[in-house]
């Protein structure tokens, strides 16, 4: 569990405004505690992997969400995958 | 031993800082983990090739690799992958905007039954024609169908069937998989046509020739039936196209089902010239004559 301060003191190249951009965007999606934003591990996963995208492998503004939209498929396809791998192994 | 960066990168010893940034650049993206959660060597890899870029990219660090004051290794950066790893799991579902739910379960289902002959299944049901004998679908038989795989079932027909009527014998058809019941055998009847016999339902005709002199005298004739001959007597005075109802000698009665009717159209046939009944026809005058033909001008 972490603040938005926190993160931004995580990663350097971090800004808050860039964060909210993305919260706004719903590329990230923290709790709402109180009215204070509070992030899973999940959730600092995957600003660092915004960040990664963006720095490193210059995926662009207007990519990101396109970016995001596929990982996001393939992520709950395997999550799917190893739902159903596990029923079988429960039904086997 | 760690390698060396510039092989890990693919550059030249002299490769400019631009040149390095591409390269590792390109290579990141191919490599990243979290774009390739199911290759596990992607991690390794992408860790290599962020620790040859650490060094190269400093050029302090990459002078003194140069000069051989430190190794390939250089130092490690923080773990990339660390979303997959969440994102795998249940947390994932955060962001798991797709698919909906039961978009692969058909897929899965498949790819799950075909990894596992084990677990009980059902036979598939096979499906027949059989050819049934006019008489058998009037009156009811049982016929034998030879299967390809050399049994023989033998089917009852019911009286009454019609072609196109599918019968189902439970259990005769394809095997059942570890325990599983076997499919059922479904039997398509096709009914042969009869030469005389026509069918309306449950109910029979017949074209019965009769000669002139039954036509006009009457008396026993000979009638055939799908269950045998009978001896029908003809009233006198019986013209062409006069019908004869014979009931219950139809389709035989099944269950709570009546037996049909045989219904007999009378056709009379004069027969080869006789010239006995010509001299006869020549002389005869009619006690009340007719013009069998009058109304047909009605028809113009």
């Amino acid at each position: 569990m972490m603040t938005i301060e926190m993160l931004c003191l995580r990663f350097a190249a971090l800004t808050p405004e860039d964060l909210l951009h993305w919260i706004e965007e719903g590329h990230v999606r923290p709790d709402d505690q109180a009215g204070m934003l509070v992030f899973r591990e999940i959730d600092v996963e995957r600003v660092r992997l915004i960040l990664e995208l963006r720095d490193m492998l210059e995926v662009n503004e207007a990519a990101l969400p396109v970016v995001l939209s596929l990982l996001d498929q393939l992520y709950a396809l395997r999550r799917r995958l190893r739902e159903a791998g596990i029923a079988v192994d429960e039904t086997a | 031993m760690a390698d060396d960066p510039y092989q890990v990168l693919g550059v030249a010893q002299g490769a400019t800082p631009d040149a390095i940034k591409k390269a590792y650049r390109k290579l990141a993206r191919a490599h990243h983990p979290d774009l390739n959660p199911g290759k596990p060597a992607a991690e390794a890899r992408f860790k290599a090739v962020s620790a040859a870029h650490e060094i190269l990219s400093d050029p302090d660090k990459r002078a003194r690799f140069d000069r051989g004051e430190i190794d390939g290794a250089g130092q490690e950066q923080a773990p990339a992958g660390g979303y997959r790893r969440q994102a795998e799991e249940a947390a994932g579902a955060r962001y798991g905007t797709a698919p909906p739910e039961g978009m692969f379960d058909d897929l899965l289902a498949e790819m799950f039954a075909r990894q596992r002959p084990d677990g009980p299944r059902a036979g598939r049901d096979e499906s027949y024609l059989l050819k049934v004998p006019f008489a058998s679908a009037v009156m009811g038989a049982t016929e034998e169908l030879t299967l390809p795989d050399g049994r023989v079932l033998r089917v009852q027909i019911p009286p009454g069937v019609e072609t196109g009527q599918v019968l189902r014998l439970r259990g005769q058809g394809g095997a059942g998989r570890q325990g599983g019941p076997a499919g059922d055998a479904l039997i398509e009847l096709d009914v042969a046509p009869h030469p005389v016999f026509r069918r309306e339902g449950f109910d029979l005709r017949l074209d019965l020739p009769v000669t002139l002199r039954e036509a006009v005298l009457g008396g026993a004739v000979e009638v055939p039936t799908p269950s045998g001959a009978l001896r029908v007597t003809l009233p006198a005075g019986s013209d062409t196209g006069r019908q004869i109802r014979l009931r219950g000698k139809g389709v035989a009665g099944h269950g709570a089902r009546a037996a049909g009717d045989l219904l007999l159209a009378l056709r009379v046939v004069i027969g080869p010239p006789d010239a006995a009944l010509e001299a006869f026809l020549r002389d005869w005058v009619p006690e009340h004559p007719q013009d069998p033909r009058a109304g047909l001008e009605a028809g113009r």
